[in-house]
């Protein structure tokens, strides 16, 4: 998920063998310290309180000295209401555009309160049933009969009888059906086997956390039913320029590494530009806030400006003179914000015409676009 | 100095009850203070002159929200508001006092002075420039000071009323006189004078009623009352400040009103909130959700009372994990985003215009004084000898002179503020930009409008101004902006202009529909030639203008494929008014290159196959008769529609968007042979089974003509071709004319018309601007 990772700003360097271990793995020492200083009211079965884990996410230092790294950069306010959530016996449905860390939110979330993130149900247009409630192993079935020995818990399920966070990735991707059976479980909090004629209730602690993309709204949009079982948190893009700048520089000088690009000299100028020009599209008023503009159809999110600018520095290395320049990511720009040719092509040309022909320094820019887009 | 710094709550002294102005929480304390109390007189902190207005107050007609309005006689644009709402402690104590038949006063310093010793202030004097308040929240460790005094004050009376009334107002005291130790006026030398006189005030009320007083307050005043210091020295500090005639009176006020920073506004960021607080008997937060669920479902949203739990359940876990004793605010609204609105913040726009803000608009009876409009207009009519009758009649206006101007601009200003006493009529005779008339009549009802109209502000201008500048911020399409733009042009209103056009350019930039912006360019053009004739400044207006104008040029392309014939027809138009426009606009601002690449477009229009055909033969005419194209150039795109391949409907409407039209399509015809000769030989060659489908077209084109034209043009049809060719394209004569040109006599003529189109001057004067 290189979208996420753009927005989180914690070292998550670990010397293990693994390419990428879990959150409470990762800042195992920062969730122990956290316990031991929290002397704060535990909902049952949680790990720290609910102020040690918006602690945990936000960052800040313990009375023992330890500094709690900030996982989540962005409105406390969110962070706030996600935690209450959790600990109110409503499921969490994190909203937002891809790129703005629902998904790392989440696996934090999960960690700190459970100390697991590991119960997953990731969504897909094909996720069957069995991964939200329960399977059965065939060769048991068939040996023995139905039995408990013979069903397989899905992670939920497993998260209902441990008291422990759940989290559904991606859940407007399942088929509408499949989400239909989150309903009972989480407003019945029981799970019906009616094969053994058992249910499983859940305990206290248990709760879940989803995830879905604002973006694809319609695919297999939320029946209200179900809608109304979660407390909705939006995710938001990053809130100034010079954030959002940050997490662009650093992620491009991460991939450029790893691609054995050269390091650009000169490329900050671009990379601003390129922020800029994203944040005004995107938000659909001008920085000075004077001019407002249409938003073309395109996500725009800082993961694209990572790849523009990312693309613009292998075609300086490769083709030019090894200097991020205007040329290098127009066309990149172009692509990234035309998506629809009829409708962006005119936001886009009259982006050009209106701001960035009497933009100062920007003549070079708007020579290099006229060019790419004619 | 000697502070006396337990003067509320000792019963020795008169009760000085501190609170924040708007606070509903303080609003209640003083209400349950006044009630164990009972005192013998309240003073409320106002000015003096409004105490005979006070009874008013009692009126059963009077609904707050209301503003005490002050201003001075002989300039109502100098006028000072004191809001009240009726969560406002000062309007609790007058109210608790006249249901008690308690004698109540006010005893700021009086607004006579107030009005005279500064330029006209924006409103209620600040009542510091440090917020004491935000003080004492940061000595508590909170960055927000609405929400600490929230917590500690307004919150803490909600939830059980203390044993004592008067501690609250004890403590409060206590703290913001440690406050003036350590910052003494802070920053805002005109309040020693307003506390002498509200110390002067306080004596002799004390004299007369004993010590049995209650003083309604700024908390920041409390400790300044209590001081004790002598007659003689409070006097010395009021002596010699100027002073005007003024005049008071009650205003409806709107809670949209109050909410506002800056001008006339109160500053109270959520009245309606305030006002909930302050009327919900218990369960505040409880009563809020099922308030913003009822408001929901009023708009269609599935709200249910399910939701209405979690809301409050949500409200108040966040409350416990912020630390705070109650759910305030931040809260409730954290807790409606997430559960009501699905973290959305469209709905929440609304739940905050409607009930965080409020929509209630104040009300006061009719026994109220004038407003202080009716007395600016009263002037105007003076001056401008413009005397209201009943009596309908007319009235013609020379925009040249400057009474008339004056008279135009009152008008234009009235109907802006809805007290239509003039209608503009189309004039009589001239039809110069610089003529204008009017029919006049004045209603009785036109006072009672005035009234209504009074709430904008105390000039006919200012409130045209603020009626104008929120007409804008409200208008919904881009048309609406547009005709208040042109009618803030006439009447003057050069202040409510930039944002008018702000909010023209914020419409026009959001506007998918090119459709819209053709439609309001021309408007903006006249309007730009109208700013000429008035001399206002209308360089914002030019930018906008030019703005409009890139736009469509980037816009229009797109939308001409694909239509259908009425719609074709319809672009057509727009695209003349924009033509018109631009050149207008060229003319009249500086604007580099627009007219180049208006006719970029147009070229591009021209000789695109996917255009409409209606479209492509009028974006060609319009380049040739501004001599963009050559009249070869014109004939080979023409031969080029007019090509057998063409389906004959596409030609026929290729030659309507060329000739059509009243304006000199049938002329062109006459003059030029050869295009008479394209139209010619096309037309012989349309297939008999074709030639009924097209006729309706041609003879829609044809039949605009001048019947002379029509005539000429038969004729020289008549003749055929070939005879035209060889007499050459000058001869085809007009009806009643000699063929051939004289150009001796006809040389005779251009002095004339040189001097009557004012050639040499334009020219000249072009090169001077």
């Amino acid at each position: 998920m290189t979208a996420s990772a753009s927005v989180h700003t914690a070292a998550a360097d670990s010397g293990g063998e693994v390419l990428r271990p879990h959150a409470e793995n990762v800042f195992a020492d920062e969730l122990k310290a956290l316990a031991a200083a929290d002397d704060r009211p535990r909902p049952a079965r949680w790990k720290l309180s609910p102020w040690a884990v918006a602690t945990y996410l936000l960052g800040g230092s313990l009375p023992d000295g330890t500094v709690i790294t900030p996982k989540y950069v962005g409105p406390r306010r969110l962070v706030e209401v996600a935690v209450t959530t959790l600990a109110t016996d409503r499921a969490l449905l994190l909203l937002g555009m891809p790129g703005t860390a629902k998904t790392w939110v989440s696996e934090h979330l999960a960690a700190a309160v459970s100390g697991d993130s590991t119960l997953l149900v990731q969504g897909t247009a094909g996720t069957p049933e069995e991964a939200v409630r329960y399977g059965w192993n065939y060769a048991q079935l068939l040996a023995h009969g139905p039995s408990r020995d013979a069903l397989v818990p899905s992670p939920v399920m497993r998260a209902m009888s441990e008291g422990m966070t759940a989290r559904v990735e991606e859940l407007t991707r399942i088929p509408a059906d499949v989400q239909d059976a989150l309903i009972t479980i989480l407003s019945e909090k029981t799970l019906p086997v009616p094969e053994l004629g058992q249910e499983v209730q859940a305990v206290r602690g248990f709760n879940l956390i989803a995830t879905a993309n604002d973006r694809d709204r319609g695919v297999n949009e939320l029946s209200s039913a179900l809608r109304r079982r979660f407390n909705t948190v939006v995710l938001p893009l990053p809130g100034t320029p010079e954030a959002e700048v940050d997490i662009v520089s650093r992620r491009v000088g991460q991939i450029g590494r790893s691609l054995d690009l050269p390091a650009a000299p000169d490329g900050m100028a671009e990379i601003r530009r390129v922020v800029t020009v994203f944040r005004e599209l995107r938000d659909g008023i001008t920085t000075d806030g004077r001019t407002k503009l249409k938003s073309p159809s395109g996500t725009l999110s800082t993961a694209e400006a990572i790849s523009v600018v990312t693309n613009g520095l292998a075609l300086a290395a490769h083709f030019g003179d090894g200097v991020l320049r205007s040329g290098d990511v127009a066309a990149g720009i172009l692509g990234a914000v035309v998506r629809d040719p009829a409708a962006d092509r005119v936001v886009w040309q009259e982006y050009l015409e209106t701001v960035v022909r009497e933009r100062d320094g920007w003549k070079d820019f708007y020579r290099a676009c006229r060019e790419v887009s004619a | 100095m000697t502070v006396r710094t337990t003067g509320s709550a000792t019963s020795g002294g008169p009760l000085l009850l501190g609170v924040r102005h708007h606070g509903p929480g303080s609003a209640r304390a003083v209400l349950a203070a006044l009630d164990s109390v009972r005192p013998r007189a309240v003073l409320v902190e106002g000015p003096p002159e409004g105490d005979a207005l006070l009874p008013l107050a009692a009126d059963e007609r009077m609904r707050p929200p209301v503003a005490l309005l002050a201003h001075a006689v002989n300039d109502p644009a100098r006028a000072a508001f004191w809001p009240l709402a009726d969560f406002s402690p000062e309007w609790v104590a007058i109210r608790w006092a006249l249901a008690h038949r308690v004698p109540v006063r006010f005893v700021d310093l009086p607004a006579a002075h107030s009005l005279a010793m500064t330029e006209p202030p924006a409103g209620r004097p600040a009542d510091t420039v440090l917020d004491p308040i935000a003080v004492l929240a940061g000595t508590a460790g909170y960055d927000d000071p609405e929400r600490w005094w929230e917590d500690v004050v307004e919150h803490r009376s909600t939830d059980g009323a203390p044993a004592d009334p008067r501690a609250p107002f004890a403590a409060l005291a206590e703290a913001m006189t440690a406050l003036r130790e350590a910052y003494g006026d802070g920053g805002q030398p005109r309040d020693a004078v307003r506390e002498a006189h509200m110390r002067i005030q306080l004596r002799t009320a004390r004299k007369e009623f004993g010590d049995d007083i209650a003083v309604v307050c700024g908390a920041w005043h409390v400790p300044a009352l209590a001081t004790r210091t002598t007659l003689a020295a409070d006097r010395a500090l009021l002596k010699g400040i100027p002073k005007v005639k003024t005049e008071l009176t009650w205003v409806p006020w709107t809670h949209r009103r109050l909410a506002r920073h800056s001008g006339y506004g109160a500053g109270v960021a959520s009245p309606g909130w305030y006002g909930h607080l302050f009327g919900a008997p218990d369960r505040p937060v409880e009563r809020w959700m099922t308030k913003v669920a009822g408001m929901l479902r009023e708009e269609d949203r599935p709200v249910s009372s399910a939701h209405v739990i979690e809301a409050v359940r949500l409200a108040g876990a966040l409350a416990a994990l912020r630390d705070r004793p109650f759910p305030g605010l931040t809260e409730a609204t954290d807790a409606v985003r997430a559960v009501m609105c699905e973290g959305s913040d469209v709905p929440l726009a609304l739940v905050h215009a409607r009930l965080v803000v409020g929509e209630t608009l104040g009300e006061v009876p009719d026994t109220a004084p004038a407003v202080p409009l009716q007395r600016d207009l009263t002037r105007h009519q003076r001056t401008l000898r413009l005397k209201p009758e009943a009596q309908e009649r007319e009235l013609g206006l020379d925009l040249r002179k400057d009474t008339d101007a004056a008279r135009s601009r009152l008008l234009h200003q009235l109907r802006l503020l809805g007290i239509s006493w003039g209608e503009p009529v189309a004039g009589r005779g001239s039809t110069g930009t610089f003529r204008e008339s009017w029919r006049l009549r004045w209603e009785p009802e036109l006072s009672v409008r005035i009234a209504e109209a009074g709430v904008w502000g105390t000039t006919v201008l200012s409130a045209a101004t603020a009626r104008a500048e929120s007409e804008a911020a409200s208008a919904t399409t881009l048309a609406d902006v547009t005709a208040l733009a042109e009618r803030c042009l006439p009447a003057g209103l050069t202040e409510a202009l930039p944002l008018v056009m702000r909010a023209l350019a914020d419409r026009a930039a959001l506007d998918a529909d090119v459709g819209h912006l053709a439609d309001a360019l021309p408007a903006l053009a006249r309007s730009l030639r109208y700013g000429d004739v008035r001399s206002t400044d209308t360089t914002a207006l030019g930018e906008v203008a030019v703005g409009l104008a890139e736009r469509i040029c980037v816009g229009l392309p797109p939308v001409c494929t694909g239509l259908d014939a009425d719609g074709a027809v319809e672009l057509q138009h727009r695209i003349e008014g924009v033509h018109t426009a631009v050149g207008m606009l060229a003319a009249a601002v500086p604007a580099d290159g627009l007219r180049e690449r208006w006719a970029g477009v147009l070229g591009k229009l021209s000789a695109r196959d996917a255009v409409a055909g209606v479209i492509r033969g009028r974006a060609t005419r319009l380049l040739l008769d501004d001599g963009r194209l050559a009249e070869e150039e014109a004939a080979r795109l023409m031969s080029l529609a007019l090509s057998p391949g063409t389906p004959p409907a596409d030609a026929a409407a290729w030659i309507e968007g060329f000739v059509g039209g009243a304006a000199g399509g049938g002329m062109l015809l006459v003059h030029d042979e050869r295009i008479l000769g394209l139209v010619d030989t096309w037309l012989t060659g349309v297939p008999a089974d074709l030639f009924t489908d097209v006729l309706p077209l041609l003879r829609r084109t044809f039949s605009a003509y001048e019947p002379g034209v029509r005539r000429t043009l038969g004729e020289l049809v008549r003749r055929g071709p070939s005879a035209a060719a060889a007499r050459g394209a000058d001869t085809a004569g007009m009806p009643g004319f000699g063929p051939g040109l004289d150009e001796e006599r006809a040389d005779a003529v251009l002095p004339v018309l040189r001097l009557l189109l004012g050639l040499d001057d334009a020219a000249t004067g072009r090169a001077t601007r």
